[in-house]
This record gives structure tokens, C-alpha cells and sequence, in this order.
């Protein structure tokens, strides 16, 4: 096994300097060949503007394929649902596509296809996104399609209707997806009625109460220029674009808008488990975890290349004890979700129903076991995994703007990118078990199993992991909606 | 020195009539023992791929033995003659590197992207299992591969709503000597049935480098990538010879009408027909139709089922191209409180139009933009499925020219109205198609019309 060195930062070396055997001669395949030292990796320049409306701009050029995109983050989103409306920014993002300007919903759908281009529009826990991808030489036209989607949207309430019920048949349709029901049973078991433990989309109740106006209401107090941040990255040069996104968003206007204030967070207390019943399933869905913690931990880089040896890679040891020695699975695996407010840590697999209760014990068994110090061998390919294959992430447009919006929502220094890989590098073994002792307690864990309970109920309770409650479909996601439907 | 062309002859003013001229450069050769390489040039990111194409699929397969080429893709991460088990792995991410296969009727591809300072272990470990995967070959990785096997067939289709509908509908397009007719995932007790001695014989018929083409792109020195290539390729044997795959063109003498329960919560409805090959003429055609159908809140079937008339949850189509034959699918979900019969009518409706009066200009050149905006997206990513290199791969194969983007786009402008109307006659026939209704469990009168009951397996 190959160690990188230590520093990323070493010369930039191409491979010209990887010495080339002449062809003919038998290679020799007694040790696998040895990378040089690794490229060096420096983001393309991240450029810096504010619109005269106050709209904060960053631009990274590039210029080999003629695309740009162009996104949209504006600082609310589900966290940010006022209470007994959950899934009201869901339903606003949605909206922006549903007529704007003097478009209806069909203009405006036809226009932008007809461009060649996509507008897209999501809501996530702390940050709404708008999303324009276009060809270059359709940026003028599709730019002036982009601002009215943000500037001017027009919310039809027959539109509204159509997108309550598409939105309830959703959530009908939930009930078929053991990982989805899986994901509502965990979220509302760890989060309760924090706005984490809610859908994003929301729940009937919630989605029968929001009304044209909440909608209306909700774009206005937050749509503000200073309230949001354009990224930019692609084909285009600082000075043309900016006169084009001047004349786009130059009459924004600001306001002033506050964040409610969130339910704290408490970390889970004991081990328990939850059982959804789900008759007749050929797997038993597993979604283990506790509280993690908020994206400005100290702890970061240390979490990253903790959880790639538990379950971040294909070599992890999740994924290698339970499907690579075991065969249970297709894939285990474990990630934390950075949020602003800490967010869920997870170690999922769906395995085959008659091993639910063996999959389970080989879970626990790597949870401990993590927190024991990693092998030396097993923490250089983790930093290593997650340090060198970091410049292949910044290959598209929408890789970059990607980035950007990252730096914007994580609040991140413009140096983040450039020094990433020495910080990965830095992470020692004491840091990774000083993280795992911190962050994973196999003692105080919610486990999620959805499968058959006929089969799974009896070996699972036998293993005495915690007290065991049992729930149906409906338990966790109420009955069936009651939709309305057609015209 | 070469970068990806993208030349643009911008006329002024915002017309769609400008040339869009893609290319992808590169070069090729062919080793003695008959494996075609390709290299192409990209230095966006200090990063190579390196990407393998064997010819061979589950189309090859030998009755009782369905699921095998992919079992076998499955096998090829398990380590060779000089690659203990589990290194594969663990030495690519050593290096910064990230590898995937895939398995369709047709072909079996792989691919390793490494940081361009480790481009020659992906060399190395590819030639290596090439060469030696039986020197290493046990079986007891055959067993723990068909388990994982086994589990991805319970994840993707036994426990995914509607995940068998897609078997169905090959069953019963195709006759059962067809090399389409069963499922690239394969049956259970196929899969059960697998032995070690399958695995020799299929390495050997089919996973010689004369059967295979590789393709190294990005961040590479040409020069140095061939001699690289020669070094580690060129002691790995030929195998036999292998025959194009063949197979008497499948017909479909009426229509089929089936239906079967599943876990869910809403009737699904399958349409699908028996449509020209990959890259044949038509099958572009097929392809603009299907977004003239289902792609956006304008395309008729969208705009009638879900927009306008909201009796479906969703919509959508595709033209399912492979090499020996297509199959095109329409795909609807009955909102609650209406049945199959009414979108299958609604469908019909609709399918009768575009049979009979040309789509509007509107609607061709809408279709033609996006798809024109689909190939410059997929010029950006060099690795992957579907990166630069995996597309050089399979145009290679397909076509003999790697660089076949501009070609391939040009097949959809020189698309007219009239050539869709008149592949949706000769194709989109009510008396030659296979419709399966998937109902949930209990509810069989959901189904659309007067169908038979089968069997998933």
C-alpha cells in the first residue's frame, strides 16, 4: 500500500515525470504501480461583485464548453415554515414556475424548453435555490425568463390547486417506499416536531391549510436582495454579465426580514428501536443514528475522514463487513448531514429480511468499533480517497456553481476549496477516534427498521438493544391522504 | 496539444438556425492482441479515466443461467492473479480513485477515474484482471457476489414499487429465444444456479482484449499514455474470436394485454413497442417523439393526462435503444378515483393524433434545442457513466468513430415533422404492442381492459 505524502501542496507535477517503461518488456506485477506525487489543485479564481440593488455576486469563468449556470440562493427555506404550515417554501419554490411575468404556467414552461435551457427551483432546510443552465448563446432570453421566475412570479390559485393535489398524491404514494418511510419514521423520531422532523413537503393538514396568500406572503418577506446570493460559473466574462444581470435585477428591491427562532436541539438519550411494518418485504430497510452536528464544528475535517472509514467509501467498513464479507446487502454505508443546526447522522443498508437481526449486530459492531484507534493503513486510504479524488469534483459548470453555493451556505472562506486538501491530509488517528468518541454512541442511538414485522419482530427483540416500539404505515404517515381530485 | 473543440458560428441575432459543431479529438490504435484503445485529451482537471468496454451483455446469456454477465461484472472487483481480494478497491482509493461497472443486454462496462499522477494502476489492475482473473478465481467469491447480487435484485426490483413491470414487459415483447426477453438482473433461481465453471467459461469466451476497447481520457500526455497502454496491455492473450450477436428481428402479431398486483398504492399503466435498433434510422425519431409526448408541462401526453385533464399523477416515455432491437414505453400513474381505462384512452387518443397530423414546427425545434442542450452538457465530465470517456467508448463500438457527437446530433436536426408522424404509424400500432397494468394488491379491476394475469418471477 502506497501513502501519499502528508502535504497536497507539493510542486505541480505532471506526469510527464512518471517514468514510462519501453513498451515490449514484460511489466512487472509484483507491486501495483506507484503514483508520482499528486497534482497540484487550485480552483479557478472566485470573483467577487455586488449588483447596485445590493444582490451579492460570484463568478467563477470557465470557458472550454460554451454553458452557463446561473443560480439563485435566497437565505429561508423549510426551517423557515411558519408553524402548522410545513411544506409552505417547498410549495413556494415550486410556484415560481407556475406563471410569471405576463407568462402563464405553459409560457413560461414553453419558453424556457424552447431555449434549450432548464429552470429549476427547490426549497432545502436553510437555503432556497433557483437554478438556470443555458447555452450561451441563449443567455440573454433565458436570464430575462430566469428574473421573472424570481422577480415577478404571478402564484395562480388554480395552479396552487394543481400542485396541492399532485403534492398529496406524493404523499400517497410514500406509503410503497420503505426508504422513504424509513427517512419520515427517523426524522420525526430524532427531530420531534423541530422543523428537521418534519417533511419538507409537509403533511395533509399542513398542505391543505397553505393558501394563495401564505404563498404571496412568504415570497415577499424573503425574495430581498440582501436576503440572497448569485452564483454564477461558466462561459461568460465579468463585464458582460454583469451588464446583463444589472439590467435583470437592477430594481430589486431590499427589505428586512428575521429567522424565527428554532426549538433546540437535544441529542438522543437512550438506544431504541422502531419497527414499521411493512407485510411481505423482501428487505428490511435499516436507518441507524443520532444527533450529529452543525457545519461550523471545529471538528470537521476529522468527522469527514472518520465517517469515509466507517461508511463513506466502498472500502468502509461498513460496506465491506456487510456486503463484501457478508453479502447482505448492496451497499452499507454512513454519512453525517452538515446543517447549519446539527443535522442527522446515519448508517443505512436495505438487507435481505431473514438477516435483519444479523445485519444489526454487525452495524453495532462497527459503531463500537470505530471508536477505537483506525489502522494506519485504513487512515492514509481514507485521507487520501477523500483529499486526491477532491479536484474531480470541479470538472462541469454545475460542479462550480456547486461549490459556490456551498461557500454561501456553509459560510465559507473564499481560501476553503484551495486549502481543503492539506486539512484532510492534516487529520490524524487521534483525531479521527477523539471524533468517533464524540460523535458515535452505540449506546444512544434511534434505530429505524421498516420490513416484514412477521419475520423481523421476534430475532430483533431477542438481540435487547432497547425498548422496541412498533408502528404501521399509517403511524407514520397518517391514512391515506383524502384528495380531491381532477377538474 | 489539443482541448475539446467547441466551435460556435454564432449567426447575430438569436436564431436557431446557428451551428453548434461538437468534437471530441483523439487517437486510436489497436494492439496485436486486438484490443482497440482510444485516447482523448482534456485538461480541465488533473484527472484520467480510464474506461473498458467488454461486447458482451445478458443477451449472451445461456438459458438457466439469466443474470450471469452481470454476476460475472460483479466477480471482476473480487481481485486477479496479482491483486488479492479486496485491493481492487483499496488501491484505487488510495490513490484518489473512484470505479464503477454496469451490465446491459449488449455490453459490459467498467471504469476507474484516478487523479493523473495514478493513471498507471488503473492500467495495471484492468490489464490484470484481463489477463488473470482465473488464476485467482474461487468459489467462494462466486457465492458472496451472488448474494450481493441476489440483494440488488431485492433493492431495485422485488422491493421497489412497480420494480418488476420492467421484467414483464421484456417477457412478453420478446419471444423466449430472444436475447432481450429476460431481465439484464436475472432470475433468482438462474442466479442461484451460477457455478465457478460459468465463470471460466464466460471468462474465457468473452473477456479476451479482442472482445474489449479502452478508452484513457483527461488529463493525459498521449505519447505516454500509448506506451503506457502497450506496456501493460500487451501480454494479455487474445481470446477466440467472437461473432456479433445476432437474433431473428422480434415481432409482436397483436397486442398483449396483461396485468399483475403489487405493494402499491396507485395503477401504474405500460404501454410498449418493438421500435428500430440503436442508432438505426427511426431511432431518433422515436426519441423526439418522446419528448414531443412527455418532456416538459407542454408535451401533449403531460399536457393532457396531468395538466389539463389531472386524471395521472405523472407521465413519461422513452425509447429504450439497444443494438438488435428498441422497445419505446409510455409510463402512467392513475391519480386516485380514476382508473386505467381513462388514461389508456386518453393515451390513445392522443397517440391517433400524432399519427395522423404532424407535430407543429414549435414542438420539433423545441424538442431538437434541448437535445442539442443535452450533448454540450455531456461534454463537460470526462469520467463516469456517461463522461467523455465512456461516450468515446460506446460510439467506438457502435459506430467504428469515436468522436461520433456531431454525427449523433445531427441525426436529430435533420429531423422533420413528417418523419414523426409517419414512425408513429408505422411503429406506435395498436395491434402490435404488450399493455401492463400494475394494480395494487386486491384491486384487479383496475386494471385497463380485459387482461391476463401473470406471474413475476
Amino acid at each position: 500500500m502506497n501513502t501519499m505524502p502528508r502535504a497536497a501542496s507539493v510542486l505541480a507535477l505532471s506526469i510527464l515525470l512518471v517514468l514510462v517503461p519501453a513498451s515490449g518488456q514484460t511489466p512487472d506485477r509484483t507491486v501495483p504501480p506507484q503514483p508520482g506525487p499528486p497534482p497540484n489543485f487550485a480552483m479557478k479564481p472566485i470573483q467577487h461583485f455586488t449588483l447596485k440593488c445590493g444582490l451579492p455576486l460570484l463568478l467563477i469563468e470557465k470557458h472550454d464548453v460554451p454553458l452557463v449556470q446561473i443560480n439563485l440562493l435566497v437565505r429561508t427555506g423549510s426551517a423557515m415554515d411558519p408553524g402548522g404550515k410545513s411544506g409552505l417554501a417547498s410549495m413556494v419554490a415550486a410556484m415560481l414556475l407556475e406563471g410569471s411575468g405576463n407568462r402563464d404556467a405553459l409560457q413560461l414552461a414553453d419558453a424556457i424548453d424552447y431555449l434549450g435551457a432548464t429552470i429549476t427551483s427547490t426549497s432545502g432546510q436553510h437555503a432556497m435555490a433557483v437554478r438556470l443552465r443555458t447555452p450561451l448563446v441563449r443567455l440573454d432570453s433565458a436570464l430575462a425568463l430566469f428574473a421573472d421566475v424570481i422577480l415577478r412570479p404571478t402564484f395562480p390559485a388554480e395552479e396552487l390547486e394543481r400542485k396541492r393535489t399532485e403534492r398529496l398524491t406524493a404523499l400517497l404514494q410514500w406509503r410503497d417506499e420503505p426508504r422513504m418511510l424509513a427517512s419520515v419514521a427517523f426524522n420525526r423520531a430524532l427531530y420531534g416536531t423541530h422543523p428537521y422532523g418534519l417533511p419538507v413537503l409537509g403533511n395533509e393538514q399542513t398542505l391543505k391549510g397553505i393558501s394563495r396568500a401564505d404563498v404571496q406572503q412568504f415570497h415577499e418577506t424573503w425574495f430581498h436582495p440582501n436576503l440572497a446570493t448569485l452564483v454564477v460559473a461558466g462561459d461568460v466574462k465579468p463585464k458582460e454579465l454583469l451588464a446583463r444581470l444589472e439590467s435583470a435585477f437592477g430594481r430589486w428591491r431590499q427589505a428586512a426580514a428575521t429567522a424565527p427562532e428554532l426549538p433546540r436541539i437535544e441529542q438522543v438519550k437512550e438506544r431504541s428501536v422502531l419497527l414499521v411494518d411493512k407485510p411481505g418485504a423482501a428487505q428490511t430497510v435499516i436507518r441507524i443514528g443520532r444527533i450529529g452536528v452543525a457545519r461550523s464544528t471545529d471538528d470537521y475535517y476529522s468527522i469527514v475522514v472518520m465517517n469515509t472509514i466507517l461508511g463513506g467509501s466502498f472500502t468502509s467498513r461498513l460496506n465491506d463487513n456487510l456486503r463484501e464479507q457478508k453479502g447482505y446487502t448492496y451497499g452499507a454505508g454512513s454519512f453525517f448531514d452538515f446543517r447549519p443546526l446539527p443535522g442527522p447522522f446515519i448508517a443505512t443498508a436495505s438487507v435481505q429480511t431473514a438477516v435483519t437481526d444479523k445485519a444489526l449486530i454487525e452495524f453495532l459492531k462497527e459503531l463500537e468499533g470505530i471508536r477505537k484507534p483506525a489502522e494506519s493503513l485504513e487512515l492514509a486510504r481514507a485521507k487520501n480517497y477523500v483529499a486526491l479524488s477532491f479536484p474531480s469534483d470541479f470538472q462541469t459548470t454545475s460542479d462550480l456553481a456547486g461549490h459556490l453555493e456551498e461557500m454561501v451556505t456553509d459560510d465559507l472562506p473564499d481560501d476553503y476549496f484551495n486549502t481543503y486538501i492539506p486539512h484532510i491530509l492534516g487529520v490524524t488517528k487521534n483525531d479521527v477516534r477523539e471524533a468517533a468518541e464524540k460523535y458515535i454512541d452505540p449506546s444512544r442511538l434511534i434505530i429505524v427498521l421498516v420490513g416484514d414485522r412477521q419475520v423481523i419482530e421476534a430475532p430483533v427483540r431477542a438481540l435487547n438493544l432497547g425498548p422496541v416500539t412498533v408502528q404501521t404505515v399509517t403511524d407514520v404517515l397518517g391514512a391515506p391522504p383524502v384528495i380531491e381530485n381532477g377538474k | 496539444m489539443k482541448h475539446i473543440l467547441v466551435l460556435l458560428l454564432l449567426v447575430p441575432v438569436l436564431a436557431f438556425s446557428q451551428e453548434v459543431r461538437l468534437a471530441v479529438p483523439y487517437t486510436k490504435f489497436i494492439l496485436p492482441n486486438g484490443l482497440t484503445v482510444i485516447l482523448h485529451e482534456d485538461h480541465t482537471t488533473p484527472t484520467v479515466s480510464v474506461n473498458t468496454w467488454y461486447h458482451v451483455g445478458s443477451g449472451r446469456e445461456n438459458p438457466g443461467r439469466t443474470g450471469f454477465a452481470h454476476l460475472f461484472e460483479h466477480i471482476m472487483f473480487m481481485g486477479s492473479a496479482n491483486v488479492p481480494p479486496g485491493k481492487f478497491d483499496q488501491w484505487l482509493e488510495a490513490a484518489g480513485g473512484n470505479n464503477n461497472g454496469s451490465t446491459t443486454e449488449d455490453r459490459t462496462n467498467y471504469y476507474e477515474d484516478v487523479p493523473s499522477n495514478a493513471i498507471e494502476l488503473p492500467l495495471f489492475l484492468e490489464s490484470d484482471r484481463m489477463g488473470t482473473l482465473l488464476r485467482a478465481m474461487t468459489k467462494e467469491k462466486v457465492d458472496l457476489q451472488r448474494d450481493v447480487v441476489k440483494n440488488e435484485r431485492r433493492q431495485n426490483y422485488e422491493n421497489a414499487p412497480y420494480g418488476m413491470a420492467s421484467i414483464v414487459i421484456d417477457e412478453n415483447l420478446y419471444p423466449p429465444e430472444h436475447p432481450y426477453h429476460w431481465p439484464t438482473i436475472g432470475y433468482m433461481n438462474d442466479l442461484s444456479a451460477a457455478s465457478y465453471e460459468d465463470v471460466v467459461e464466460f471468462f474465457r469466451k468473452y473477456y479476451g482484449p479482442n472482445n474489449a476497447s479502452l478508452v484513457v481520457a483527461g488529463d493525459i500526455d498521449p505519447v505516454k499514455t500509448r506506451r503506457l497502454v502497450e506496456h501493460w496491455f500487451s501480454d494479455v492473450p487474445a481470446g477466440p474470436a467472437v461473432l456479433p450477436p445476432a437474433a431473428s428481428p422480434a415481432v409482436l402479431s397483436g397486442e398483449r394485454r396483461l396485468y399483475f398486483e403489487d405493494k402499491v398504492s396507485l395503477p401504474r399503466l405500460y404501454m410498449a413497442w418493438l421500435t428500430p435498433p440503436l442508432l438505426t434510422p427511426g431511432d431518433a425519431e422515436m426519441d423526439l417523439l418522446s419528448s414531443i409526448l412527455t418532456d416538459g408541462k407542454n408535451s401533449r401526453l403531460y399536457k393532457r393526462l396531468v395538466y389539463d385533464l389531472q386524471i395521472a399523477q405523472d407521465v413519461y416515455s422513452y425509447q429504450g435503444s439497444r443494438q438488435l432491437s428498441s422497445s419505446f414505453l409510455i409510463v402512467a400513474t392513475a391519480r386516485t378515483g380514476h382508473t386505467l381505462g381513462e388514461l389508456e384512452q386518453a393515451i390513445n387518443e392522443e397517440l391517433d393524433r400524432i399519427r395522423t397530423t404532424p407535430p407543429t414546427r414549435r414542438e420539433v425545434e423545441r424538442a431538437v434545442n434541448q437535445y442539442e442542450a443535452g450533448f454540450l452538457n455531456r461534454l463537460e465530465r470526462v469520467g463516469g457513466f456517461g463522461g467523455k470517456a465512456d461516450m468515446l467508448n460506446g460510439y467506438e463500438v457502435r459506430t467504428g468513430n469515436p468522436d461520433y457527437f456531431q454525427e449523433d446530433l445531427a441525426r436529430y436536426k435533420a429531423i422533420d415533422a413528417t418523419d414523426i408522424t409517419s414512425l408513429a404509424q408505422q411503429y406506435l400500432r395498436e395491434n402490435a404492442r404488450v399493455v401492463l397494468s400494475v394494480v395494487p394488491t386486491g384491486k384487479k379491476e383496475l386494471a385497463s381492459g380485459q387482461g391476463k394475469e401473470v406471474t413475476v418471477r
